[in-house]
């Protein structure tokens, strides 16, 4: 077995390009996948039957089905429906609203440990249920939920490197091409993995620091 | 919709669906094995030793799975390991799930009170006793749960082994698509197989969970 570093430092600049498209995708599908996720959550917990059945179901598919298939299923299924979606447009929205089911999913487990009676007294205040939600559960079912959702954030990251196969030219898709040009699959894919993992290291560093401020004295 | 294609590409589906349950299955109880051996590694064993396992587990969950396969796969050969699809599926798999399956295991270790433990070794029970008897009966109580949720996303994540060539349904379903042109209905058959999948196990995690949690109910 011979490892070259020559091969990794000379095609290094090509894979850093190409991780910015991870990073695209990853950093669009966490924003889709945490504001949707807090309306699915929302609707999930509500007091209409028909809503909550609704959101139980976006769950339960959105949980239920590989999200290989689902990309292959946005990329290829939405053209019959006519509406034609760039490949990058389709996989961040696989990725995001895939990634909400499981943030709303996190988010109703934190809700859940909030005392029924801040809930309560926020009503006999007369808060509005904007604010209630804005101002007493958000921000606390986040400082619950934190651990889980850099859990998700991380795994958004590695489940980006299936937008490969439709196409856009992210981490693993250059890699792939890369070694389809050196025959050096070990050291190119052996680089990717380290970016990956350097990517989620500052990911994980980035939630233990919001961990420490947002915890309550 | 035309259903009389499934006619002809039935059994090459079912074909799929098999391998694709043979490799999760295979792979994930492999993994779960593997993990609980990291995980008793990590607890009983030197420092050294400790550290390794914890590199191994961040390594692991640092990076694609993907990106895992190909390294087994394509790099393999490099260093003289050369396998079919379905072998490199079903390791990559092992390789893959273990950390995760460790991590849950030490969160049932820490779920004991240390207290039992000692008293254990006071009253002069032998340390595989203790594992046997005291730790394993309470920690698979707060870990069913888990496990299962694990193996759910085990299931879905055989769909990436399609990239390597493993026959498995995503692949065959792939190649009904090209051949036919039609992406609606093998794409929602296959969405099917896999919910099976899902609801499957998780009736069979309920019932384990059940039967963990006997003794909690009888009392």
């Amino acid at each position: 077995m011979n490892f070259s570093f020559d091969v990794i430092w000379h095609n290094l600049p090509y894979m850093l390009a190409a991780a910015r498209w991870t990073l695209l995708i990853s950093l669009g599908g966490m924003a889709i996948s945490l504001v949707w996720g807090v309306f699915v959550c929302a609707a999930r917990i509500s007091s209409g039957a028909v809503l909550s059945r609704l959101a139980a179901l976006y769950i339960s598919f959105f949980r239920g089905v590989p999200l290989l298939v689902q990309l292959l299923l946005f990329y290829y299924m939405l053209p019959y429906v006519g509406l034609d979606l760039p490949a990058i447009a389709a996989a961040i929205l696989a990725v995001g609203l895939c990634s909400a089911a499981y943030s709303a999913e996190i988010l109703r487990g934190a809700l859940q440990t909030i005392p029924r009676g801040q809930t309560e007294a926020a009503d006999a205040l007369g808060i509005p249920t904007f604010s209630l939600w804005r101002r007493i559960l958000i921000p606390q079912a986040i400082r619950i939920g934190l651990p889980s959702l850099v859990n998700e954030l991380i795994l958004l990251v590695k489940v980006s490197s299936l937008a490969s196969v439709v196409g856009i030219g992210e981490l693993t898709r250059i890699s792939q091409n890369i070694t389809g040009e050196t025959y050096r699959p070990l050291e190119i894919y052996v680089a990717a993995a380290v970016i990956y993992f350097l990517i989620n290291l500052v990911i994980s560093l980035l939630g233990r620091l919001a961990e420490k401020r947002l915890q309550v004295a | 919709m035309e259903f009389d294609l499934f006619l002809r590409y039935g059994p090459a589906l079912l074909t799929g669906f098999g391998v694709t349950i043979l490799c999760w299955l295979v792979g994930s109880f492999g993994g779960l094995v593997l993990g609980f051996v990291l995980a008793c590694l990590y607890r009983y064993g030197p420092a050294p030793l400790r550290w390794v396992i914890y590199a191994y587990v961040e390594v692991i969950r640092g990076t694609p799975f993907m990106i895992q396969l190909f390294i087994l796969y394509y790099g393999g050969p490099h260093f003289g390991l050369l396998l079919s699809p379905i072998q490199a599926g079903i390791l990559s798999f092992i390789v893959y799930g273990s950390p995760y399956f460790s991590e849950i295991f030490r969160s049932g270790f820490n779920a004991v009170p240390h207290g039992q433990v000692e008293a254990a070794r006071c009253v002069g029970l032998s340390e595989g006793r203790i594992l046997r008897r005291i730790i394993l009966p309470q920690m698979l109580v707060p870990i069913t749960a888990p496990l299962t949720n694990f193996f759910i996303i085990l299931t879905k994540e055989t769909a990436i082994l399609s990239v390597v060539t493993v026959p498995e349904l995503l692949y065959e379903t792939q190649t009904m698509a090209a051949e036919t042109f039609t992406f609606v209905e093998p794409f929602l058959v296959l969405s099917l197989f896999y919910w099976l999948m899902v609801i499957g196990t998780s009736w069979v995690g309920a019932k384990a969970e059940a039967r963990v949690t006997r003794h909690l109910r009888k009392a």
